[in-house]
């Protein structure tokens, strides 16, 4: 049980801090790589509070396909947040 | 100083909410002998509902997946809309950028050693994939996480093929192909079981791949289904056609 506790706990440090990271860069790509590292660990998250379809799903779309969308559609408008 | 004041809040807010989420969360004992009356109807019963879910289950649908019985068998129509909803997203999208003026953007080729290792990694993507979808009704997994697997493959070879896009004819031939799939399997359970997505085929033996009645059917559909429009939604965004 203290190691449960203690990977919960690492792992929601690595889903929180990467957000907070996001929100505040200026650099909109490194913003949005940020939001995958994110959503990587919430999936790792998932897997350890026994939802593996639901880990699937985070792995495949929140940290894949997601961040591919974000850098296509910075790459069609600007990258610098003003 | 506002923006740390509100880090400090919501980081505040966060180990709150996780303190109480790691130690407060004391399992629930679904097993125990209570009364639980239907809001609804009034009636009382000593099952309460995931209880009843993980009781029936077998019975009713055949499936070992419990979540995937209650995605598809139970609560088909709510995947119907939700299958709808994607679909919708992606022709929006399709509509919105699918016309827009491309910019000339520097195209530099991968070098070779990524090339070669993306195609040999792409056909295991793609089994693995297919593996989530054909198997959702016994293993965890399904129609959309093996659909999103199958995307991602795509992902990577529009990554790696910088000056190509996928074919959209055939996207969209697949895609409205597997969602009228799903709609005609519904329509037959209303022809014969008497209603819309009614299993309506034999159960078979518990744990086989050839089980649970309609569940792997409109799940190979699903997982063609999100593959093709997540795909087709990459594909518009990287803005490439095929000349």
């Amino acid at each position: 049980m203290m190691l449960f506790t203690f990977i919960a706990w690492i792992l929601a440090v690595l889903v929180i801090a990467p957000a907070i990271y996001a929100v505040e860069s200026k650099d909109l790509l490194s913003a949005a790589i940020a939001v995958g590292f994110a959503d990587l660990a919430a999936a790792i998250l998932f897997l350890v509070l026994q939802a593996p379809d639901v880990a699937i799903t985070q792995a495949a779309i929140g940290a894949g396909i997601t961040l591919a969308i974000f850098v296509y559609a910075i790459r069609r408008t600007e990258r610098w947040e003003k | 100083m506002r923006r740390a004041v509100a880090i400090a809040i919501s980081v505040a807010v966060f180990a709150v909410l996780a303190y109480f989420f790691i130690t407060g969360a004391a399992p629930v004992d679904y097993t125990s002998e209570a009364n639980y009356t239907n809001p609804i109807t009034g009636e009382q019963s000593n099952r309460s509902v995931p209880q009843q879910y993980l009781d029936d289950t077998r019975q009713d649908t055949g499936a070992s997946n419990v979540v995937t019985a209650v995605v598809v068998e139970y609560r088909g129509f709510d995947t119907l809309g939700e299958v709808t909803v994607l679909f919708t997203a992606a022709t929006g999208l399709a509509l919105l950028i699918g016309e827009m003026k491309r910019r000339n953007l520097p195209k530099e080729e991968p070098n070779f050693i990524v090339k070669i290792a993306s195609g040999a990694v792409l056909p295991f993507i793609v089994i693995v994939g297919t593996y989530i979808f054909i198997h959702g009704h016994l293993t965890p997994g399904g129609g959309f996480p093996g659909g999103a697997v199958i995307a991602a493959g795509f992902l990577l070879m529009l990554l790696v093929h910088v000056n190509r896009g996928l074919p959209e004819r055939k996207i969209s031939v697949t895609e409205s192909l597997a969602g009228m799939t799903y709609a005609i399997i519904g329509l037959l359970g209303l022809v014969f079981a008497h209603e819309f997505l009614q299993n309506y085929l034999p159960l078979g033996e518990f744990t086989m791949l050839f089980s649970a009645g309609i569940i792997p059917l409109i799940y190979i559909a699903i997982g063609f289904k999100v593959g093709s429009e997540l795909g087709g939604i990459m594909h518009n965004l990287k803005g490439v056609h095929e000349e």
